[in-house]
């Protein structure tokens, strides 16, 4: 239970830019809109994988952070890659189940939309990571009224030292319709900036 | 029936979210699912809701989309001869 834990590489998304290791590596200062933000900077990584355009908008947000960390970790699809994923958020899939809602509203105009329909859970967009890197690990989402840094850094730990899992994905995924704000970090045995709860509050904050 | 292809393309692309793909790019013999638009079994149901929604056409068996949806040309047969709106 001795062993030491980094945060290998950390990414966040809000504000309409993306940096990673808190360098900016993508800025988009023309819009305002969520939805737009995010498939220009889709299209901006040249990121090929058409079912990103079917996502609801947590699962776009959580996909495009997942892809800047995971991208440069140079994932071998055909092994089996043990990394976990833990998010939390604070207003779950509402964005979606409004949607939802609002399509089974009226009873004479009843058309529910199965693509909306399965995205009124946010766990999805774990699935949609899962899928892109044919991961097979543990995940959980978590629903919090704020950043819970502490509760994110015992649950990963606990993963790790019992072998669970050899990296964790995790951080927070936040998408209520009209704010955005993803901080998603990788933990790991390699890395330099020591897997605290101080350092991940200093690099949540930055 | 010309008219309801070309009808059926811009729903089809506006409704699956075929972001990169425009009307040009189906022809109206193309396979929709698996090698052709790589369409899948979400948006099999998608279109059964569109059928219903659009043309009053309510398919009970989700099966036999797989025969109706086959392409453009056999979906735009199927709702001229089923429709009731």
């Amino acid at each position: 239970m001795n062993t030491k834990y980094y945060i290998k590489s950390f990414c966040q998304i809000k504000d309409n830019k993306i940096s990673l290791n808190k360098s900016v590596i993508y800025k988009n200062e023309d819009t305002l809109d969520f939805l737009d933000f995010i498939k220009t900077a889709y299209r901006s990584f040249e990121i090929n994988y058409p079912k990103f355009f079917k996502m609801d908008g947590l699962s776009k947000l959580a996909f495009l952070a997942s892809e800047v960390l995971l991208s440069r970790e140079k994932i071998n699809t055909e092994e089996e890659n043990n990394i976990a994923i833990v998010f939390s958020n604070k207003s779950s899939s509402l964005d979606t189940d409004k949607k939802h809602q609002e399509s089974i509203q009226d009873k004479d105009n009843y058309y529910p939309s199965p693509a909306v329909f399965v995205y009124t859970l946010p766990n999805i967009c774990i699935g949609e990571i899962s899928i892109k890197y044919k991961l097979h690990s543990e995940n959980s989402f978590f629903i919090f009224d704020s950043f819970n840094a502490e509760y994110l850094l015992e649950y990963t730990k606990s993963l790790l030292s019992t072998n669970k899992a050899k990296e964790v994905l995790c951080g927070w995924v936040e998408f209520n319709g009209i704010e955005y704000e993803a901080f998603l970090y990788l933990v790991s045995k390699e890395g330099t900036i020591a897997h605290t709860k101080q350092e991940i509050i200093k690099l949540y904050n930055t | 029936m010309e008219v309801l292809k070309q009808e059926l393309k811009e729903n089809i692309i506006e409704q699956l979210n075929l972001e990169d793909i425009t009307v040009e790019d189906i022809a109206d013999n193309d396979v929709l699912f698996g090698d052709g638009l790589g369409l899948d079994s979400i948006d099999a149901l998608e279109l059964i809701v569109m059928l219903d929604k659009n043309y009053g056409i309510k398919l009970t068996d989700p099966k036999e989309g797989r025969a109706i949806f086959g392409s453009i040309e056999v979906m735009a047969k199927y709702i001229t001869e089923h429709r009731t709106k």
